[in-house]
């Protein structure tokens, strides 16, 4: 069995598909920096991310693949699911050995497997886009905070720069603790040192909100309540929709 | 303007926005702070809401639009739900009347001028600055709005007319309007709601003449459909000026829609049907709403008193509308004069295949597109899906349970590469659909709710 162990980021899976084609050996199994090598094993080789490698890959994909298929690469880098990467190993060494395309063969396990995923992360995707709030601060700064399953809020951005262009925001990502600040120009991913209670509990304190916010909350939540036809209740579909754990921070389910 | 003038320190946020528009320095004052909204506000926002909730027009879809100039909003081509109701329906629009104040009266409806409900008006800047705030926190995709019909039909259109003007002109708003044209209305006034709006609409709500003019003395077929027409002639106008100047105002680029009320007359599902596939017909009718008959006004005994809506009925009809729009059947492949209301126990393309054994089963790596469509589990993504697959290998059972085929469905109707399973031929019609209507009973889905398919393109 032959194994590499490379720093798990997109760039590093890029280089060990480069290391591997002029090794001409290819791994069985990606580990991490760090993580315990299995009790038997033929060798373990060391990927060191390389920039230029990553760029020829890169390069070499796009004469390959479709536009579509790339992105579905990188979406589905984003699951961050723990055998995402081999499969994502798989799938472009198959792109590359290949004649014709691959990516419409969904009789291949893996390109199947693939497009699940990438299914799973733009439907992820999108119910960022639909269930995130923001809350106005008395800074005028917009303050918005979810807790995907998958890493998208980068897939999230070209949506909301487009549709809130003239107002500054700020979205969060509770789980992975960054996010990115939008200021009428462009978006800046930004980390906090100091977790302040907004960036934990992903809603801002009344002394931080804007003199309107609650009312427009309540507005809102008011207008939730009222548009439900009783005759029709329907818990079940209600939650299905709408999944509970986005919930927490929505002001109509608060 | 006077309440407007104070609190919040010094933002006269009217003057302000004016300023910005007549000076043309829109770009510099990009946040236009929110007016002073209060409790008042609020209680009349839980009214009009109450009194607007039973028009199931929800999609947002059919306009594609980018930001232009950094100003707010999008709209994104397909309808976004923002939130679902707590009766599973999407909440896509800030769906909501202008006044429920109403001289009409009708019997479907709640708003009706005999009944004794609270009434309330919005002013044009308290519904503006509803939706643009509601709107900057993504709690909407755009405005819904429609109105009862106070004084006569003009006079409430113009107001209706003014709160899209002003959102688009004024506040620069690009999110999606969709505006009720109010019945009656004069031809200019339609054509000036079309520049501003991203669809528009006029509910036929009874699918026959006589039993409209029965329950709603004040309307006729002339009301709503001169307007629809209206509609239709500035689309295809704007179109027509669009062709040859780049720059011409575009006019409902949505399209308009259309509801009817399902069940509180006597009409049949083939009278339904007939009618929404004759409006398909026309160039702009995009979709067409089927609401199931909630009797708001149990007191009148012109209506049927239903202990419950007609919910499976009306998915029925639903889901007959979606094989009259994406999978390629005619009106009278669903309903006829021999079969003019659907099955209620199966849906209506099984039907429709246990009505035809004769065009079964169907090769799956041969079949054309077009029949693929028509086999019962196979809907318009696997039978893509299926096109594509099989130019690399022939398809078998495993293959399609993973592009997503219902395979317990799907196997009376089709043949793939293993040796062909029992098919409707051999099993027979009827003990198919017992088989699958059992299997069906079992399910804990409630297929009796409606499920709205808010994608527009599917
Ligand atoms: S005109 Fe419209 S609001 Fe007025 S009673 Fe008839 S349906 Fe209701």
């Amino acid at each position: 069995m032959t194994i590499f162990v490379y720093d798990k980021t997109f760039e590093g899976l890029l280089t060990a598909v480069f290391d591997a084609y002029s090794r001409r050996s290819f791994p069985d199994m990606l580990l991490a920096e760090g993580e315990p090598l299995p009790l038997f094993y033929d060798e373990a080789v060391t990927i060191c991310t390389d920039d230029a490698k990553v760029d020829r890959v890169w390069k070499g994909l796009q004469k390959k693949l479709s536009a579509t298929a790339l992105s579905v690469i990188t979406v589905t880098w984003l699951s961050e699911l723990p055998q995402v990467d081999i499969l994502l190993f798989r799938y472009i060494r198959k792109a590359i050995d290949t004649p014709r395309t691959i990516e419409l063969n969904f009789g291949d396990p893996d390109v199947l497997e693939v497009s699940k995923i990438w299914r799973k992360v733009t439907n992820e995707r999108l119910r960022v886009i639909q269930f995130l709030r923001f809350q106005k601060a008395s800074d005028g700064t917009f303050f918005a905070a979810v807790k995907p399953i998958y890493n998208v809020l980068p897939l999230t951005l070209p949506h909301l720069k487009d549709r809130f262009a003239d107002q500054c925001w700020l979205l969060y990502d509770l789980k992975r603790a960054y996010g990115y600040y939008y200021d009428c120009r462009e978006t800046t991913e930004v980390r906090f040192e100091e977790q302040e209670a907004h960036l934990l509990s992903g809603l801002l304190s009344e002394e931080l909100m804007d003199a309107d916010e609650k009312l427009f909350q309540q507005m809102w939540k008011t207008y939730f309540q009222s548009i439900a036809i009783k005759e029709r209740l329907n818990p079940k579909l209600h939650r299905q929709n709408m999944p509970a754990r986005f919930w927490k921070y929505m002001p109509e389910k608060l | 303007m006077q309440s407007e003038m104070h609190g919040h320190g010094m933002e006269n946020t009217w003057a302000f926005s004016v300023f910005c528009v007549w000076k043309d320095y829109a770009y510099i004052c990009p946040l236009i702070p929110a007016i002073i909204m209060d409790g008042r506000v609020l209680e009349k926002l839980k009214i009009l809401a109450e009194s607007a909730k039973y028009d199931v027009s929800c999609a947002s879809s059919g306009t594609s639009r980018k930001n232009r100039n950094g100003a707010i909003g999008s709209a994104a081509g397909w309808g976004i739900c923002h939130s679902f109701a707590e009766d599973g329906r999407c909440i896509s629009l800030l769906k909501i009347m202008l006044t429920n104040y109403c001289m009409f009266d009708c019997a479907y409806c709640i708003n009706r001028r005999s009944n004794d409900i609270p009434r309330a008006t919005l002013t044009v800047t308290e519904l503006v600055d509803l939706t643009i705030e509601f709107y900057r926190r993504n709690y909407i995709e755009g405005l819904f709005l429609s109105s009862g019909v106070v004084r006569n039909a003009d006079y409430t259109m113009e107001r209706l007319v003014r709160v899209v003007k002003d959102l688009r002109t004024v506040h620069r708003f690009n999110g999606y309007i969709h505006l009720k044209s109010i019945p009656g209305a004069s031809q200019e006034l339609v054509n000036e709601a079309g520049l501003y709006a991203d669809r528009m609409s006029v509910n036929i709500e009874i699918p026959n003449e006589k039993s409209l003019q029965l329950l709603a003395p004040e309307k006729d077929f002339q009301s709503v459909f001169q307007p629809m027409r209206y509609i239709q002639q500035g689309v295809l106008q704007s179109a027509e000026e669009r062709k040859r100047f780049r720059h011409a105002p575009r006019f409902v680029p949505a399209g308009q829609s259309t509801q009817m009320i399902v069940g509180a007359t006597p009409d049949s599902d083939k009278d339904i049907l007939r009618l929404s596939s004759a409006l398909y017909q026309r160039p702009t009718m995009k979709r067409v709403y089927y609401s199931g008959f909630i009797p708001v006004n149990a007191y009148d005994n012109r209506l049927p008193a239903l202990k419950q809506p007609p919910l499976v009925r009306e998915n029925r009809l639903y889901q007959a509308d979606w094989l009259l729009r994406f999978y390629q059947f005619k009106v009278d492949e669903i309903v006829n004069d021999a079969y003019p209301d659907l099955d209620l126990e199966v849906d209506p393309k099984l039907g429709w295949a246990l009505r035809h054994p004769e065009q079964f089963p169907v090769d799956i790596n041969k079949a054309d597109y077009e029949m693929l469509l028509r086999v019962p589990g196979i809907g318009v993504k696997s039978a893509k899906l299926i096109v594509v697959s099989r130019r690399y290998s022939r398809l078998g059972t495993e293959q399609l349970k993973k592009i997503g085929v219902v395979m317990k469905k799907a196997c009376y109707f089709i043949t793939c590469r293993e040796l062909p399973v029992r098919t409707i031929n051999e099993v027979s019609p009827e003990a198919v659909r017992q088989i699958l209507t059992r299997k069906a009973g079992r399910k804990k889905v409630d297929d009796r709710q409606l499920i709205l398919p808010f994608q527009e393109e599917p």
